[in-house]
């Protein structure tokens, strides 16, 4: 069994983005830029249930500008067998993205794509579901445990008020959440050997999708600042000023 | 305009974010009908249609709706949806779950987690955990949209509107409900709680996380949130996380105990009317954001503050 999974290039967590001044977008130029911390969870994830036996071949996919051939490497070092990088300097839009991997789907035809719940730069939280959607697949979404059985998968999701556990029959959409694994470091020589490693290079257009956005971004802009109060000195103080607040 | 508001219910009810998606729908403007899903929900059809600005409300009661299952009750909007102009929901787990299915069933974008409601087709949206807002206009003719509920007040009641029982199609067959775990509390519930108290990785143990946080939450009838480091490490459960991959609150109070204040927390709870963070680390960042901040160890501090609560009588 193939397992497919989509990794995204985004602002690494811990950069503080500065919005551009006329409004245009966020400023992204030498910035560190990592793989979305959830697709690290769907590499990982995927490549336990290759150690287990449960998967044959581990696909990482990627869709964006030539450099995100880095974050495919990222995949590949931990463990990946081969990646697929679909170039475009355009903005793809979860949509678009879902159609790209449609097609990817069929063509290699993976019984699983485990991916990100949500890429932590535009937040979106669509593309898995989307993904879902499309190809009439069942999907376990913001997974902390993926359990495989005969001829199905349990899923068990993080839901608002706890955990709730589904069954989808195969193939089937998983899509991670933070609890599911804690994924792995690559080794130097593991990151030496990525480089060999197959990398197909593909455009948008090789799938027929048309990736216009539907989305017009008219402006990005700072959210209104916070700005830091005050320290007080005592507990007794504390719950004097918060009466005063109004808040007690 | 018409629209179709997919309510949140918790048990018979309406959850408070319902009202709120409401709100965001009344702005976009045009009739609102409420689609409620799932068995024995009739109590909550009855909530929904005497909310003010509801014009009809659909109640799907089949059983293959249960749990929310996203392949069912997608498949349930998606044959209504030719009715309808606007699709809407708050964000939750289980509208995040069932709308982008929607949204790409009917070949239309989604707009994730609006804050405001700019025109009908223009909204306004956080990036990079609220580090930023884009202003989006939505092209498709059909839009799908979820709401961040934290930014809209909720809506008031009215006269009450009539309820419909519709029939849901053929469930798809891709998915089966296996289990569930709820955590059962008696607390009021996080997004729509007036008052929370946070704890993070400094409370230690899942032991200390209840013992110092219970007896105050429980005096200010306050709700009990987390960061990801306490919920990592099971001092807390998953439900409790606050942040940008967690939940997004915004009380009139939100004290903060023993959290740094990464942005990742900030982006879940920078919006609270009042933050108050107790941390011993006079240069932790969740000071830059708090209204009142008081640099002490959290275990002697919140036991100080139970016992001052109770001397004015809270
Ligand atoms: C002004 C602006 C400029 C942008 N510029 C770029 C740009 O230069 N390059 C760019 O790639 N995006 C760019 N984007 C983002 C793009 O428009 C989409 O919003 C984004 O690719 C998908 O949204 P998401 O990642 O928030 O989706 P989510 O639904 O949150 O993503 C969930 C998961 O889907 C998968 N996934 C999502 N996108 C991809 C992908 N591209 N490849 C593989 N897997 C994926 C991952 O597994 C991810 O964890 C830009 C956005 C804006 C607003
Ligand atoms: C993809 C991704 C998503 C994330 N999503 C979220 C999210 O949604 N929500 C979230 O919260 N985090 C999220 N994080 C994690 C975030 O980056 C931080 O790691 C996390 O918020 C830290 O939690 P903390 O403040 O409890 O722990 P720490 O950062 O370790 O802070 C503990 C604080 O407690 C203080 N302290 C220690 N002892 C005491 C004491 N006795 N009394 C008082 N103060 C004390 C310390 O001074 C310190 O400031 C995410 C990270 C990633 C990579």
């Amino acid at each position: 069994m193939k397992i497919l999974v989509p990794v995204k290039r985004v602002v690494d967590y811990n950069v503080k983005i500065r919005v551009k001044a006329d409004g245009s977008g966020v400023d992204l130029a030498n910035v560190k830029m990592s793989m979305n911390p959830f697709d690290e969870i769907a590499v990982e994830e995927a490549l336990r249930l290759k150690e287990a036996g449960k998967a044959t071949e581990v696909i990482v996919v990627t869709i964006g500008p030539a450099k995100a051939d880095e974050t495919l490497r990222t995949g590949l070092a931990m463990g990946a067998d081969r990646g697929i990088l679909v170039k475009t300097d355009e903005t793809v839009e979860p949509l678009a993205v879902a159609k790209i991997l449609a097609k990817i789907v069929a063509e290699e035809q993976p019984q699983l794509v485990i991916m990100g719940k949500q890429a932590i730069d535009d937040d979106c939280n669509q593309t898995g579901q989307m993904l879902a959607a499309l190809l009439g697949w069942g999907q376990g979404a913001f997974a902390s445990k993926v359990e495989m059985t005969e001829g199905a998968v349990d899923v068990t999701r993080e839901i608002d008020g706890g955990l709730q556990t589904v069954s989808l029959k195969l193939p089937a959409v998983v899509t991670t959440d933070l609890r599911l694994n804690e994924p792995r470091y690559a080794s130097l020589p593991n990151i030496i050997k990525a480089k060999k490693k197959e990398v197909a290079v593909k455009s948008p257009a090789d799938y027929g999708v048309d990736i216009s956005p539907r989305l017009e971004v008219l402006k990005t802009t700072e959210p209104a600042k916070r700005k830091a109060g005050v320290k007080v000195g005592s507990v007794v103080e504390l719950v004097g000023k918060l009466k005063e607040a109004g808040v007690l | 305009m018409t629209i179709l508001l997919l309510a949140e219910t918790a048990g018979d009810a309406i959850a408070p974010a319902t009202a709120k998606a409401l709100t965001a729908a009344k702005e976009i403007g045009g009739p609102i009908h409420v689609l409620i899903v799932g068995p024995g929900l009739k109590g909550a059809a009855e909530q929904a249609a005497k909310l003010a600005g509801v014009e009809k409300v659909l109640v799907a009661e089949d059983a293959s709706l249960d749990h929310v299952l996203a392949e069912t009750v997608a498949a349930l909007i998606v044959s209504l949806a030719g009715a309808y102009d606007v699709i809407i929901a708050p964000s939750t787990s289980a509208t995040k779950n069932v709308l982008p299915r929607v949204a790409a069933l009917l070949d239309v974008m989604q707009v994730s987690d609006i804050i405001k409601v700019v025109s009908a087709d223009t909204f306004e949206r956080p990036i990079y955990a609220g580090n930023a807002i884009q202003t989006v206009r939505a092209k498709d003719a059909k839009k799908v949209i979820t709401v961040r509920t934290t930014a809209f007040a909720a809506a008031p009641e009215g006269e009450a509107a009539p309820i419909e029982a519709i029939s849901a199609p053929a469930d798809p067959g891709v998915s089966a409900f296996k289990s569930e775990e709820l955590a059962k509390s008696e607390r009021p519930e996080l997004t729509s709680a007036r008052i929370i108290l946070s704890g993070g990785r400094a409370l230690g143990s899942a032991e200390n996380f209840q013992k110092v946080l219970d007896p105050v939450a429980t005096r200010l009838n306050a709700a009990i949130g987390a960061s990801r480091a306490a919920v990592d490490a099971g001092y807390a459960p998953n439900d409790l996380q606050v942040g940008q991959t967690g939940k997004a609150v915004a009380p009139d109070l939100y004290i903060a105990a023993g959290i740094s204040g990464a942005i990742q927390h900030l982006a879940g709870m920078k919006d609270s009317k009042v933050i108050v963070a107790i941390n011993k680390d006079e240069e932790a960042p969740i000071f830059q954001v708090a209204d009142f901040g008081l640099v002490a160890d959290l275990f002697t501090a919140l036991p100080e503050l139970e016992a001052e609560l109770v001397k004015i009588g809270r």
